[in-house]
């Protein structure tokens, strides 16, 4: 039984689609995050990975540097000494970039939220999140799940309104109505 | 007929047609700064290694810590002991059960309620912690053997830990943060089935660590890999306070499970396992490593004698209640208590001030042995280059959550 | 050696002052010391044969609040011939305004384990250890402000523009 790309294929070797899905399905097809993990979903993180619940089927490979990969998984505590560095590894990142917050700390500061005086509460406060997969630490089911969900964003994705330019105009928006910067939250 | 080639070698022509413009007496070499950062490969987290160069060989190396700190002890200091469980989990987050047993131990002695656990939590309690231990050595050769180029024992022995993660799932609800140790007794007893199950891994791991020796340890790219490399002298390593596979690698013979005879370990039958120096000098990477391999197969002994002994004096009954010396109110009297236990790194210790008044401690403070055996690379990466900072690096075997607590 | 026979020692060769006051009922018994004088205490117990302290364990600095006032330091030594633990503690006075710090002589120079114990006493309580050879913050951000495990720590509203509080 061939699949539906090979039986298209088949049919004289020629595929109309429209631009938008082919450049989506390329890129939610080879997703390859950056190698980051901080603390212990860090650990279900190389579970994930590993031969057990293979991450490599979705096309999911870890790469060392952040000029090579999409997506970074933030995967552990943010801690305020940490914070600038997240940063930095995120703008060296090039687009299409996107982040998934891993695990309970990087939604929102996870246990530490109360005594924590060193923790950031939540990573969206430094860098913009695109899925947030809940737990502590999540299962590996569960960042299988948040992958599959970022691959569904990226779906609905379209070349006519990038979403590094949307961001772009949305500040140039919100600078002109003089609305004070969101990360000040 | 081929033409007879007419070109004569001769070691001259390469050098006389294009002679170098610089001779090595004219090169200078300077120092330089390389920062292997918080964010690196290596999976050992976020540490930070400031590195002074000249040329490859290392001659400074200055670790930044503190990119984890998650503020362990405030946490302990404002809440009740038993709340402190999942925090004490999160610390050295590879052998939660380990580090579980150090505190929930210390709080014990201090409420003098020790004798009265049972001892078939006692017995769950080193099973348990056994099983952590190898799943810990696990993660430690594997991503130490990826650190060294190795993919395959990583693989492995990922897979061979999803075992025992399934087992400790089945008992505590939990893959590796298990908050299962409380104080006084156990969150649930071990399921039915549990001990069979368990014999049956037993069983399957046996042949699988021999597979690991054969491939990883003994492997002549890892021998030279390793060998020589980091070489710990025994005095510097007691003087550092360095403790666990480390201090054993350097070969003295010391595990706070038989010095100190803590829970029912005096009568369990297990050797401690010491570096010897038989592939290069002793107190080199390869005996930490080789060590950790030999307590792998300790702690699959004592998962036998375990299960043998639950099995066999103190099986299941209908009546038993893991949290019936579980107390109430946690309130010890006013002392200054440090209760130290072994966990697969070293030494993990745990030093309590309690008021006698509240169930909350004035300070409770954890000794981390990552921490101090941390401090020691800077003396043993001297004088070596830089893949072989990464070797001794990996041979420390860090958890920086338990590093920066 | 015993308990007993430790103080005796160090009477004997420190003179009468150096123990202030025993606490027997800690695990293991810990001995008062002046401040001023924990390095000479910590020097005979390391080299005296019959003591031999090789090992330090922990290196503890806690805060006994603002009311009392004082602060302590406490070490658990070890020793791996003898297979004995010994407390030492030593009680410092902190200002009322924390704006100069509590000194106490360093121990680095006998266990190199005490370097970074040390440095972390200093970053999250404030001691400084007179002599260290570099004594700078360790697990908090160089530019942080106030000492955390100090009872009247207030947290800083914002670190670099981010929000601290939940």
């Amino acid at each position: 039984m061939k699949g539906l790309l090979d039986q298209e294929f088949g049919k004289g070797g020629v595929i109309v689609t429209k631009v938008d899905d082919m450049v989506n399905w390329a890129r939610l097809s080879s997703l390859w995050p950056m190698g980051f993990g901080l603390a212990c979903c860090a650990i279900e993180m190389m579970s994930t990975y590993a031969s057990g619940y293979d991450l490599d089927r979705f096309g999911v490979f870890p790469r060392p540097s952040p000029r090579q990969s999409d997506v970074m998984i933030v995967s552990g505590t943010v801690t305020f000494k940490m914070a600038d560095r997240v940063r930095r590894l995120y703008e060296q990142m090039s687009e299409p970039r996107y982040v998934i917050s891993m695990g309970s700390c990087s939604n929102c500061g996870g246990p530490y939220w109360q005594h924590g005086y060193h923790v950031v509460k939540g990573v969206d406060r430094i860098i913009p999140v695109d899925v947030y997969v809940p737990g502590c630490p999540p299962r590996p089911e569960a960042l299988i799940g948040g992958v599959l969900k970022l691959q569904e964003k990226i779906r609905k994705e379209t070349l006519m309104a990038p979403t590094a330019l949307e961001k772009l105009m949305d500040k140039k928006k919100k600078k002109e109505k003089s609305i004070p910067e969101s990360n000040q939250v | 007929m081929a033409k007879p080639i007419q070109y004569q070698f001769e070691e001259h022509h390469l050098r006389r047609s294009e002679p170098n413009k610089y001779k090595p007496e004219d090169l200078k070499t300077e120092e330089m700064v390389v920062n292997i950062g918080p964010q690196h490969p290596s999976t050992h987290g976020v540490l930070r290694l400031e590195v002074v160069t000249d040329g490859e060989i290392i001659v400074e190396v200055v670790p930044h810590l503190g990119y984890l700190h998650r503020c362990f002890e405030k946490h302990a200091e404002n809440l009740p002991y038993n709340q402190s469980i999942p925090f004490v989990d999160r610390m050295d987050y590879l052998a939660s059960m380990n580090s579980e047993h150090a505190f929930a131990m210390g709080v014990e002695q201090m409420l003098g309620i020790s004798d009265k656990i049972p001892p078939r939590i006692e017995y769950i309690r080193v099973l348990v912690a056994e099983l952590n231990r190898l799943a810990s050595h696990f993660v430690a050769i594997g991503t130490y053997a990826m650190d060294i180029g190795a993919y395959t024992p990583f693989l492995w022995l990922m897979r061979d830990r999803e075992h025992i993660i399934r087992l400790l799932e089945w008992t505590c609800g939990a893959r590796m943060l298990y908050n299962y140790i409380w104080i006084g007794g156990l969150y649930y007893d071990l399921p039915i089935g549990f001990e069979e199950r368990c014999a049956e891994f037993v069983q399957y791991l046996r042949p699988k660590l021999l597979e690991l020796e054969n491939l990883v340890i003994h492997n002549k790219i890892f021998v030279e890999r390793t060998a020589k490399v980091g070489v710990l002298p025994l005095d510097t390593a007691i003087n550092y306070g360095v403790s666990g596979p480390m201090l054993r690698g350097s070969g003295l013979k010391f595990d706070l499970r038989r010095v100190d005879g803590y829970s029912i370990y005096p009568e369990l039958d297990f050797d401690i396992p010491v570096g010897d120096g038989s592939m290069g000098s002793l107190g080199d990477c390869w005996d930490r490593n080789y060590v950790r391999v030999k307590e792998c197969y300790e702690s699959l002994s004592m998962v036998e004698q375990c299960l043998a002994r639950l099995q066999s004096d103190y099986p299941r009954t209908r009546d038993f209640d893991p949290r019936a010396v579980v107390p109430k109110k946690i309130r010890p009297r006013r002392q200054d208590f440090y209760s130290r236990a072994e966990t697969p790194r070293g030494e993990l210790g745990f030093f309590f001030r309690t008021d006698g008044k509240s169930d909350i401690p004035l300070r409770c403070k954890a000794r981390s042995s990552c921490f101090v055996n941390l401090s020691v690379i800077s003396e043993i990466a001297r004088g070596s280059m830089i893949a072989d900072l990464i070797a001794i690096l990996g041979s420390v075997d860090i958890v920086l959550g338990e590093v920066d607590r | 050696m015993k308990q007993e026979n430790i103080q005796q020692l160090l009477t004997e060769k420190l003179g009468e002052g150096v123990i202030l006051r025993t606490d027997a009922g800690a695990s293991p018994p810990i001995l008062e010391v002046p401040p001023q004088r924990i390095a000479e205490v910590c020097q005979l117990l390391h080299e005296h044969e019959q003591t031999y302290f090789d090992y330090l364990s922990c290196l503890t600095a806690l805060d006994n609040g603002p009311d009392t006032n004082t602060m302590e330091v406490i070490y658990h030594l070890y020793s791996i011939p003898y297979n004995y633990q010994i407390g030492l503690k030593a009680t410092l006075k902190r200002e009322k305004e924390g704006k100069i710090l509590p000194q106490i002589p360093t121990i680095s120079h006998i266990w190199q384990s005490a370097n970074w114990h040390e440095r972390e006493a200093f970053d999250l309580l404030g001691i400084v250890f007179v002599g260290h050879p570099d004594l700078r913050r360790i697990l908090l951000p160089a530019d942080w402000e106030g000492h955390p495990l100090r009872k009247d720590y207030e947290e800083q509203a914002y670190y670099h523009g981010v929000k601290v509080e939940y």
